[in-house]
């Protein structure tokens, strides 16, 4: 298929069929300087900041630490590890409220800074390039890297994938589509230097021979920026993309840059490619030329409930409240406070969470910006949710399986493929929360998946009990069998001792 | 009017011979069905649902005596199945604000009498003579054999908790 950012930026506007233009209100944060964030008085610092197992504590409570030192590591193939975001003391280990619309808690180290924010020895390679791929892969697996646009897949893992399947093209995502969020456009233009070595480093990882950065048209100065960083390097093409929400999806992303489709149960390997957001490049650099793991990350603070919004570089595990404390409060009730961008960020349910390594944003919005609840009309069949999805479902026939308690027509429609970026419901007249149902029943199949695994694993269980009982039952059995045949044998034996003494006797007899 | 009767007859005639000849045709051995059914039943024999095990239940679903959404520990994915399998509509609403319970052991009342876990049909408690009794939330059904059993009434039945792995949304509350 055609490779829609290859073509004219007049063309390409008219070529993407799917997808909304909010509002982007982007500006004027994405154009204030970023500023460092105070340390806070404590850190919470969670065990699953990544997609996969979480992370096995290795210190205990009271031992003190430096910045960048691990604290929890890896536990499987698919988890990554923690690190402290400052020098100070573990101070506890506990649950505290998770980064999650539920506000359940998860496990978490708190740490206590002792300002000093002190650096352990740091010993980086003096030249990368020349170290085998696979070792690139470990130590940013050691460092903690994880997709830092939000979906928190560890890099490594994609890493070792794009080497393993050998990948031609390197995707990478400086889309940044999402309203609000302008972390990455201030990552671009403040550190395309480091963004550009990140890319090269990744490339080497995965020994690919050209990376694509795909950068939303509304952000030039960035695309300035990199273009400039990357202009000694040929393979590393930076191409500008029409600003069209979902354009930082990555199957949406893949199809502009390359014209690639990724099949619909596979990845994105499986369509030649492999997809790094820019912040986890720039973390990639980090880790390889600094030494340094995953300790901080840039947060955007915006909101039209947030007194002074703009860019904050905020170590991993201080809370939203320290967040939104620094950009001078919240001048009202925030109608909610949300993590990542309002398309598809969560809710939270507690300023209390605190930050993880794949929080892009922190919005806290008024009831104006959020909009009514429940205005939800019926649906017209206006198919305007069919337009806009850009995965070309049918939002309208999914969601009306689902009110009528029928996940499982919805999955037959291809409920799987939906990537949940909110464009159904976003154009909808009705107001009819499309989205909403789609998570619900992604929820409830997957519920339902796991009610399924339980009763067969509970079959087995009981197969396996009842061949036990069996078992044993024999066992008793023969065991009594065995009793009662020593038994009888004695009384054989003693019998015929007896006869043979009374033989011996009537012998004797007989002789004398 | 006689066009009407003889087609009408006619139709009548041939779908009936047709029904007739698709029911010795494609005719289910009824102890089939039943083995069917009792595969897709937990096979706990908890006797929860009121009749002598799964083996029973699922005669009695076969008999069309009970409803498919008979199994309490089996829950939603078990009616679906046995819906889907019977070729019925199943009435899932009910089963919907039944929420999975598993037995917890209170370790002040426990007195290690091990009748629990000789009538835990999943061996999920777990302990030995005058020790404390564990449960094994994973095994556990729910079945409540062992609250019956227990002579201090130091089991009971709790709901499972939602952590942020089981944790979903609601559904919209939209008509």
């Amino acid at each position: 298929m055609l490779a829609v950012a290859t073509l004219p930026a007049w063309l390409q506007r008219s070529l993407i069929r799917w997808g909304v233009h909010p509002d982007d209100h982007k500006r004027p944060v994405a154009d204030l300087p970023v500023e460092r964030l105070p340390l806070p008085a404590r850190l919470f610092l969670p065990l699953q900041q990544h997609v996969g197992a979480p992370a096995r504590p290795v210190v205990k409570i009271g031992d003190p630490v430096l910045k960048g030192q691990l604290l929890a590591e890896s536990a499987a193939n698919i988890s990554a590890p923690v690190h402290a975001s400052t020098s100070g003391r573990i101070v506890d280990i506990t649950t505290y409220p998770a980064p999650h619309p539920s506000g359940l808690e998860q496990p978490v180290m708190v740490l206590e800074p002792d300002g000093e924010d002190r650096w352990i020895d740091t010993s980086p390679p003096t030249d990368p390039f020349s170290l085998p791929p696979a070792e690139i892969g470990r130590i940013v697996s050691a460092a903690g890297v994880v997709g830092m646009g939000g979906a928190t897949f560890p890099s490594a893992v994609k890493l070792a994938l794009g080497l393993r399947v050998q990948v031609e093209i390197l995707i990478v995502n400086g889309g940044e589509c999402e309203p609000y969020l302008s972390c990455d456009d201030r990552l671009m233009r403040d550190d395309a230097e480091g963004v550009v070595d990140g890319i090269r480093l990744a490339l080497h990882a995965i020994g690919a021979q050209e990376a694509r950065v795909g950068i939303e048209n509304n952000k030039p100065e960035a695309i300035a920026a990199m273009q400039q960083a990357a202009a000694p390097f040929p393979e590393v093409r930076i191409m500008p993309v029409p600003a069209q929400y979902p354009m930082g999806s990555d199957k949406q992303l893949i199809q502009v840059l390359t014209g690639r489709e990724v099949p619909f149960d596979g990845r994105a390997a499986d369509a030649g490619v492999l997809v790094h957001n820019v912040g986890t490049c720039h973390a990639i650099h980090q880790a390889v030329r600094l030494g340094r793991p995953l300790v901080e990350r840039l947060v955007t603070v915006s909101g039209g409930a947030v007194e002074r919004p703009r860019n904050l570089v905020a170590p991993i595990g201080a809370t939203a409240q320290d967040l939104f404390d620094y950009c001078g409060g919240l001048a009202s009730a925030p109608a909610r406070v949300i993590m990542g961008g309002p398309m598809m960020g969560n809710p939270l349910a507690t300023t209390a969470s605190p930050v993880i390594k794949g929080t892009s944003g922190l919005l806290a919005l008024t009831q104006e910006e959020v909009g009514e609840d429940d205005r939800a009309g019926p649906c017209i069949r206006c198919a305007s949710c069919v337009s806009a999805c850009p995965m070309n479902l049918l939002p309208l026939e999914m969601a009306a399986h689902i009110r009528s308690d029928d996940p499982d027509g919805a999955f037959h429609l291809g409920l799987n493929d939906c990537i949940g970026c909110g464009c159904c419901s976003y154009v909808c007249p009705s107001a009819i929360p499309l989205s909403h149902y789609f998570s619900y029943a992604k929820g409830a199949l997957a519920a339902n998946e796991r009610s399924k695994l339980k009763s067969e694993s509970i079959k087995k269980l009981t197969a396996a009990r009842l061949e036990r009982q069996e078992r044993e039952a024999r066992e008793k059995a023969e065991a009594a069998a065995r009793r009662k045949a020593e038994r009888e044998a004695a009384k054989a034996r003693a019998a015929a001792q007896a006869n043979a003494v009374t033989t011996k006797a009537a012998t004797v007899d007989a002789n004398a | 009017m006689l066009a009407a009767v003889t087609s009408l007859t006619v139709l009548g005639a041939a779908l009936g011979l047709g029904l007739g000849i698709a029911a010795r045709r494609f005719h289910v051995e009824p102890e089939e069905i039943v083995a069917e059914l009792e595969a897709l039943l937990p096979g706990s024999q908890c006797g929860q649902c009121g009749f002598p095990g799964c083996a029973g239940a699922a005669q009695a679903l076969a008999d069309g005596k009970a409803p498919v959404t008979l199994c309490p520990p089996g829950g939603k994915s078990v009616a679906q199945a046995l819906a889907e399998k019977l070729g019925v509509s199943a009435d899932l609403s009910a089963l919907g604000e039944s929420v999975p319970m598993f037995a917890t052991v209170r370790e002040e009342l426990c007195i290690g009498c091990t009748k629990c876990f000789k009538a835990c049909p999943t061996d999920a408690i777990h302990g030995a003579v005058k020790q404390i009794h564990a449960v094994l939330k994973e095994a556990c059904t729910g079945c409540a054999k062992c609250v019956d059993s227990c002579p201090t009434e130091a089991v009971g039945l709790v709901p499972v908790p939602a952590t942020l792995t089981t944790w979903t949304w609601h559904k919209p509350g939209h008509a």
